[in-house]
């Protein structure tokens, strides 16, 4: 298992993402054509079977949240495309709409027939202009080959979607603040329950989705559930793209079925740390990932093996280190990112970030004290335990992480600082 | 019913309630702080989490639902040190200096930290000092104070519809704020204060006005009188520990003597005035086909939303001055000349249940001299008792005393212009009377009563229907003006106020206020009206006297050049 498995990136590199008369010579919308052939309780019964599980860092199973929009009565219902790619070290979502964008546009088609879901929308991050362009060409190439709007493929089905963009903030991917966001309000997220299925956009029933997870439901479509299932593992099923950087030979994004080793996916399709440089740690999913050391990348990338990070996979990104960095550097800039991008909503992340900034720089400038280290673990708990929404909840996981794989660098720091404690 | 456990204990509760609820129920208060009553779930603050068997972070209890089989641990080491170090953060970026603050005692934050057991900090300060806007006649905003609850957004969004103020910013310089960091005198800003009402801190307060009274009474030279809101001697109480919805108008009128007041007057009696003006008003609308419906202009937050978003409707307003204002001029004129006292001597107080009294008593259209205001200053119901309190002042065991004359003769009417649809229903009473020409058979007008947001009625006068409505809040006041402004609705004769309930619910109020708390104050309040023996204005002998001693006729020359006022454009560009 050292070979990418290209299922949903098939086309890549065979088409021209800004030809939809390739996507269509290479099969492009026939899995619409099937899934309208189908009963709709069939399409959700290879959803079921796929045990698909979302792609977008949550994980949350797909099948479930298709099943609660369809059973909704309330019209309309929205399918939205959750686009807004602003976790640092990952670009699948990207790599995606910049080469297959129809995929995108044919599942969000197949959940939109599934749920009974009349309006969609691609909420596409401010920053991925040439993402936007190409999705925006597909959407008229689309909606002129008659694939969206009204009665598509001849059938009593309609739907049709827009692209809409917010102003560059990372809380935007955080499903209730895009969904803010889209209705035209500042992004900051809604308290739950109820959910987005229930009430969602525009209050609404909403299925909102990752660029990848709806890429995927062409390729279930196509191989059935079952089929699907027995790729990956027991408790992960598919496949997952891997946004891959750092300190890499071959930075990029590849495809890898789950059960693979992150160090074969570093190693053997990412070419090892260039320069004669050690591995030091890698940073998992993103800047709310953990960080862990070399010793562990035997790890297999599963959802059920990730939990003890309580991150879960996140979206996929490896961000590789070498032995060049300081992990208090990284941790600074990973806490001042999140000092930046906190909504302000919840107290726990608006006032926190600050602190845990302020803490970290005290590891950084070799000025930490035993007193910092307990503040500074019980914040992070705090800060975990308590925030409203994800971004909250996972900007301390960095800081958690390696708490607990690199405490030795904790104490080392605080003994080279030298504070003499007050008594 | 779903059973659960709280702390271990094995509880039955309803099914599809909170766990703050739940908890609530079974003598748990869990401590809370953006949680308010009549407002919207934010669970913004986080102060509220407890531990919930099976859920994985913290859950907050305002905004979970319990389920059957549910265990919550309100003890739990790990939920009690959460809600102590949310805490802090605030007070790390919030003005401590309590003792400077005018919520010192009276504070949410200052009680949560205390029953936390918060008695240091174990995070630095982060404040950075901001600028006080105190730029307006009503509202002082502090945002050093701010802990960014979202009760202000929130009652200024969803009970007023206006959101004037909202949160601006991100991460920890998120801020209150009106749009564009504008200041609240360049915004559309009612000044009803509902904002000042429901902070749990002092960063949004009434501008205070107690100094000025202060100095006055402690000046010779000026004879300083007050007169009081219909709704405060409901309310006074609440703020000196009596039980809501205490009656409270003899105690109010021997504490306020006590201050050093020369006299004290009842603003009921301009209330009764103010009736036979607009009853006057109304008939002769009715009767020359004027401009109708007839909008009442009591409440100077409706005026000020009816000057700014709905200015074609100014000719529908009465040109009736509040019955503040209409005591104002009185005061610095007949008054004074009764007296024999020069009326740049009278220094004129009165106590409101309103911040937006306060810019009216600033209005240049209310000075009766051309130059200074006919009301020196407006205390709320918070402000009184705050002097109440400064002084030393044994409320409770005070003896009861009366207006001072001629004030001391109001009717029942008068008094329920503190609730909603009372000004209403204290029109009627007058106006039936006066054109049917034959005593009413029922003096209420149970109609009119209630809470809903719009009440419609139909009045029967000399065998003609009119259509009569009610609206209280400024959301339901826009839904009403719209109507009215599209035009072909059937009604006479409209009441709007700005605020929830009324005067009862406004926004000077006693801290803590709510529709529950409003309704038994609104209750109250009828309670008075039963209890006096004149229940009409135009019985009142007093204010008749007043107009054959000095007035004239009702809506004449005289009481036009006292009594009335006029609207203006105020629309922001």
């Amino acid at each position: 298992m050292m070979r990418e498995h290209k299922l949903i990136t098939a086309r890549i590199g065979k088409i021209n993402p800004e030809s939809i008369d390739d996507y269509l010579k290479h099969d492009g919308y026939t899995m619409l054509e099937k899934a309208l052939s189908m009963r709709r309780i069939e399409i959700h019964d290879h959803f079921e079977a796929s045990r698909l599980r979302g792609r977008g860092g949550a994980g949350f199973p797909v099948a479930v949240k298709l099943m609660a929009l369809a059973k909704e009565s309330r019209t309309p219902k929205y399918v939205v495309c959750n686009a807004d790619e602003g976790e640092p070290g990952n670009f699948k979502d990207r790599y995606l709409m910049e080469n297959n964008p129809h995929q995108i546009i044919e599942g969000m088609l197949i959940a939109a027939y599934a749920t009974v879901a009349t309006e969609g929308y691609i909420y596409i991050r401010g920053e991925y202009a040439n993402a936007m362009r190409i999705m925006q060409k597909a959407l008229d190439d689309a909606r002129e080959r008659g694939f969206l709007g009204k009665n598509i493929l001849n059938k009593r089905f309609s739907f049709d979607i827009e692209i809409r963009s917010g102003a560059g903030s990372y809380v935007c991917g955080e499903e209730f603040a895009l969904l803010e966001s889209i209705e035209g309000k500042a992004g900051r997220t809604r308290v739950k329950p109820p959910f987005p299925t229930s009430v969602g956009l525009f209050g609404q029933p909403t299925l909102i989705n990752n660029v990848e997870t709806l890429a995927t439901f062409p390729s279930i479509i196509d191989m059935g559930g079952k089929a699907y299932a027995e790729i990956g593992t027991e408790t992960s099923t598919g496949t997952k793209l891997i946004s891959l950087s750092g300190n890499i030979k071959h930075k990029g994004v590849f495809e890898v079925p789950f059960g693979m080793s992150m160090r074969d996916i570093i190693e053997k399709l990412g070419g090892g740390v260039p320069g004669g440089h050690k591995i030091k740690m890698i940073q998992l999913g993103g800047a709310c990932g953990p960080i862990i050391p070399e010793y562990m990348l035997d790890m297999v990338i599963d959802f059920e093996r990730f939990e003890e990070f309580e991150s879960k996979t996140g979206a996929g990104a490896i961000i590789v280190i070498d032995d060049r960095f300081d992990v208090f550097d990284i941790l600074r800039r990973i806490s001042a990112f999140f000092e930046h991008e906190s909504c302000g909503k919840c107290t726990p992340c608006r006032e926190g970030n600050l602190h845990m900034l302020k803490t970290v720089e005290k590891f950084v400038n070799y000025n930490a004290t035993d007193k910092d280290l307990n503040a500074l673990e019980s914040l992070a708990r705090v800060m975990h335990q308590t925030s409203l929404c994800g971004l909250g909840q996972t900007a301390p996981t960095a800081v958690i992480s390696t708490l607990h794989y690199f405490r030795f660098a904790y104490l080392n720091r605080i003994e080279e600082s030298n504070i003499e404690e007050a008594v | 019913m779903a059973k659960i456990k709280i702390n271990n204990m094995p509880l039955n509760v309803p099914d599809g309630i909170t766990i703050l609820e739940a908890a609530k129920e079974n003598n748990f208060n869990i401590p809370t702080l953006c949680y308010y009553p009549d407002l919207d779930i934010k669970s913004d603050c986080r102060v509220c989490v407890v531990e919930v068997k099976g859920h994985k972070g913290l859950s907050t209890s305002c905004s979970t639902p319990i389920y059957d089989g549910m265990e919550i641990k309100i003890n739990s080491p790990r939920a009690q040190n959460a809600r102590k170090a949310i805490v802090e953060m605030m007070l790390a970026n919030h003005d401590a200096n309590c003792t400077a603050c005018v919520r010192n005692m009276n504070c949410e934050l200052q009680r949560l930290a205390e029953s936390l057991g918060i008695h240091e900090n174990r995070f630095d300060t982060v404040l950075q000092e901001k600028a006080i806007e105190q730029s307006n006649p009503s509202i002082v905003r502090n945002a050093n104070r701010c802990i960014k609850c979202g009760r202000c957004v929130d009652v200024c969004k969803t009970v007023q519809g206006m959101s004037v103020l909202e949160t601006a910013g991100r991460s920890h310089d998120a801020q209150v704020s009106p749009a564009y960091g504008k200041e609240l005198k360049d915004v559309f800003c009612t000044y009803c204060g509902q904002c000042s009402a429901v902070c749990p801190v002092g960063a949004i307060m009434e501008k205070d006005h107690t100094h000025n009274v202060w100095d006055a009474l402690d000046n010779g030279d000026k004879h300083v009188i007050v007169q009081v809101a219909p709704a405060i001697r409901v309310s006074l109480g609440e703020e000196l520990n009596l039980p809501l919805g205490s009656i409270v108008t003899g105690k109010m009128v021997a504490a306020l003597k006590m201050l050093g007041f020369d006299r004290v007057f009842d603003t009921n009696f301009t209330a009764d005035l103010t009736i036979i003006e607009e009853g006057h008003e109304l008939i002769g609308r009715l009767k020359e086909r004027g401009k109708l419906p007839l909008i009442t202009s009591c409440c100077p937050g409706w005026i000020n939303y009816c000057e700014q978003e709905f200015p074609d409707l100014i000719d529908h307003l009465s040109s009736c001055k509040s019955p503040q204002q209409m005591f104002g001029s009185l005061a610095k004129t007949y008054y004074a000349q009764r007296e024999g006292i020069n009326p740049d001597d009278i220094y004129v107080v009165s106590v409101m249940p309103c911040t937006a009294k306060k810019f009216e008593a600033e209005r240049p259209e209310m000075r009766v001299n051309g130059k200074d205001p006919d009301v020196d200053a407006v205390l709320t119901t918070r402000e009184l008792a705050k002097m109440i309190k400064q002084m030393g002042i044994d409320f409770d065991n005070l003896r009861e005393q009366k207006f001072d004359k001629p004030d001391e003769v109001t009717s029942g009417a008068a008094a329920i212009f503190g609730a909603t649809g009372g000004v209403m229903e204290a029109a009627l009473r007058s106006v039936k009377e006066i054109l049917e020409e034959r005593p009413l058979e029922k003096l209420d007008f149970d109609t009119v009563r209630g809470t809903d947001g719009i009440r419609e009625a139909e009045v029967e006068i000399s065998g003609q229907t009119h259509h009569v409505a009610v609206a209280h809040t400024l959301a339901n006041a826009r839904t009403l003006a719209q109507k009215v402004r599209e035009g072909g609705t059937p009604y006479s004769f409209i009441e709007i106020m700005a605020c929830p309930g009324g005067c009862v619910g406004g926004g000077g109020q006693p801290y803590g206020t709510t529709s529950e708390r409003s309704r038994e104050r609104i209750y109250s309040i009828y309670q008075v009206d039963r209890l006096t023996k004149i229940r009409k204005s135009h019985d009142n002998a007093a204010v008749m006297n007043l107009y054959s001693n000095y007035l004239g006729d009702p809506s004449g020359e005289k009481a036009h050049e006292l009594l009335h006022t006029h609207y203006v454009n105020r629309r922001k560009k």
